[in-house]
């Protein structure tokens, strides 16, 4: 067992990289003192700066909102599409459909953000709508490139599933739809929740897409946090990067709990049987 | 039985259709038109003929002076994009940075995978967990973090001083190897995923039957482990690579002017330049300079699929 020491030694090297950075930016952001170099003993002083920052509140505000419409409408298309890639077999277009699922996982972000806008500025011009750009367009961009996280994590569930139970429900006369809300949903749900959860990060977090598809009066986080970091170190967004760090946390641990103390998934990864 | 079933089965008919339009047709029609639609619209600028002068195209121009006028300046600029050795050497800086960081990525984080993969099953989910959970929080915070570090008189260097390794501050902030070194503390996650995945699957029957023939360890690594695990190292490549080539964050905060990347030139020539047109003309050459790696990654994806729905019972 000792040569697997030289592993052990690497992934604490890759551990020690990942969160290095992170740790010393909560440390940081108690420092009294402005200059990162200089350890000015422990204040919460930056903490309390941030919440007197209207503009950032208010850009915080707009990602939040942004981010939660971006979430369940990205989490309704992300699962419908997972039911088409699940349960629809080879249908006419599938290629074409799996592909433009995927190209958005990867595509870079300056190419989503300028091809978007160009559609929305041809649009506003045949149709008159979205008429001017901000919440709505930076929804739109978000939802389009979240949903394809969305799918990707409720396809990998539905198709793991055990269908057992839906085909028992079949059996004794439950219709489609009843069956669908009934049991896929429930069966589904932990999926449904990681990918709200993973939309809502990824909207929270974009600030390429938005920069290109926002307009005059909608700023978000991202952005405002760009400005401030191209200006340089910023003791404050050091704070806001430790309560960025907390939150997430704090949902990790939640969702860990809640998912350990809730009813197992069934027998998944072995089911499936006769359906196929 | 029979009436129910005869009055029944067309309702329930009905409702299957009903429902596989609902599943197929919301999402494609969202993707077609906000991810496929605009695509064509940059495409189309960008391979402008002088000869289309069409109302819906005129229409598409509209926002800047007169459509005649416009057409021609996009033209210009595609061929811009083309002979001007700016463009050139930002495609090549892209590829260049996308290439050394995906290597990078591939030589820390192969390891790190097999390790996780191999490690006992109760410690492999906290371990991926870790692995994870950096990429829930803030990505512009997370690259942001390294200005702090990397900077003249940030902690690195005053590590170093401090040390006695160094006498006076290295430069690297604002240098390609900060660029380096954000890309790979970025896009490392990426990397491990695919390849864990591909890992944990390995039939460890063929590892034992390769020790019991007398092969040792490092061998069997190359033979077997090595070459069973390429599609993982193809796919995490590419979740890496084709990203990377595109990126802007990081060589716009950690690079220095002799960085230049592709989607930091896009970025300027839009925001910057105001300069539409050519923006959607570098765009159109990203895009098909990314299209190779992208099939290929689509091939790949598809062959596991199948491998996965064959593979199962």
């Amino acid at each position: 067992m000792s040569r697997r020491w030289p592993l052990y030694g690497m992934l604490a090297f890759g551990y020690a990289f990942l969160y290095v950075p992170v740790l010393l930016l909560i440390i940081y952001s108690f420092n009294e003192s402005r200059l990162v170099t200089v350890w000015g003993g422990f204040s919460t002083k930056w903490y309390a700066e941030l919440l007197q920052n209207q503009q950032l509140l208010d850009a915080a505000w707009l990602s939040v909102r942004i981010a939660a419409v971006n979430a369940t409408v990205a989490v309704i298309l992300g699962t419908l599409a997972a039911n088409a890639l699940v349960r629809y077999g080879r249908f006419r277009g599938r290629l074409g459909f799996e592909l433009l699922l995927t190209a958005p996982l990867v595509m870079p972000d300056v190419i989503i953000g300028l091809s978007l806008l160009l559609l929305f500025v041809a649009m506003q011009q045949m149709i008159g709508w979205p008429d001017g750009r901000g919440f709505s367009t930076i929804a739109i961009a978000h939802i389009t490139f979240s949903m394809a996280y969305v799918a990707v994590v409720v396809r990998a569930r539905l198709s793991h599933m055990d269908r057992s139970l839906e085909e028992a429900a079949m059996d004794l006369g439950a219709r489609p739809l009843g069956v669908y809300l009934q049991i896929t949903l429930p069966l589904i749900a932990p999926a449904l929740l990681s990918g709200w959860l993973l939309a809502f990060t990824l909207s929270l977090d974009d600030l390429v897409i938005a920069s290109f598809v926002s307009g005059p009066g909608s700023t978000t986080l991202p952005m405002v946090v760009y400005s401030s970091v191209r200006m340089g170190v910023s003791p404050q967004i050091n704070a806001l990067a430790t309560l960025f760090i907390a939150v997430v946390a704090l949902a990790v641990l939640v969702a860990g709990l809640s998912l350990g103390a809730g009813p197992r998934p069934g027998p998944a990864r072995r089911g499936r049987g006769r359906s196929q | 039985m029979t009436p129910m079933s005869a009055s029944g089965l067309p309702r329930i008919a009905r409702v299957r259709r009903l429902g596989r339009l609902l599943n197929i047709g919301v999402p494609y029609l969202w993707i077609g038109l906000f991810f496929l639609l605009p695509f064509v619209i940059v495409l189309r600028i960008g391979i402008a003929e002088p000869a289309l002068a069409q109302p819906p195209y005129t229409a598409l121009w509209q926002w800047v002076d007169s459509g005649l006028l416009e057409i021609r300046i996009s033209l210009q600029n595609f061929s811009l994009v083309l002979e001007d050795d700016l463009y050139l050497a930002a495609l090549l800086g892209s590829l260049q940075v996308a290439s050394v960081c995906t290597l990078l990525c591939l030589v820390i984080g192969y390891p790190m995978a097999y390790a996780i993969a191999t490690a006992p099953v109760r410690w492999r989910v906290p371990l991926l967990l870790l692995v994870v959970l950096p990429f829930w929080t803030s990505f512009l915070i997370r690259v942001y973090a390294w200005i702090g570090i990397l900077k003249s008189n940030g902690l690195l260097n005053n590590f170093l001083i401090w040390l006695g390794l160094i006498d006076e501050p290295l430069q690297i902030l604002h240098t390609q190897l900060a660029v380096y070194i954000g890309v790979v503390y970025a896009y490392l996650p990426f990397m491990i995923l695919p390849l864990y995945a591909n890992l944990t699957r390995l039939d460890r029957g063929l590892l034992e039957a390769a020790a019991d023939l007398g092969c040792r360890p490092l061998r069997a690594f190359r033979k077997i482990t090595l070459p069973l695990s390429l599609p993982g190292i193809v796919a995490g490549s590419m979740l890496v690579f084709i990203p990377v080539v595109g990126e802007f964050v990081i060589p716009d905060l950690l690079g220095g002017p002799e960085s230049l990347m592709i989607g930091k030139v896009l970025w300027m020539e839009f925001f910057s330049n105001k300069d539409w047109p050519l923006a959607a003309a570098l765009a159109t050459l990203l895009l098909a300079l990314l299209l190779v790696p992208f099939v290929l990654m689509q091939r790949l994806e598809q062959r596991l699929q199948s491998d996965d729905d064959a593979a199962r019972p």
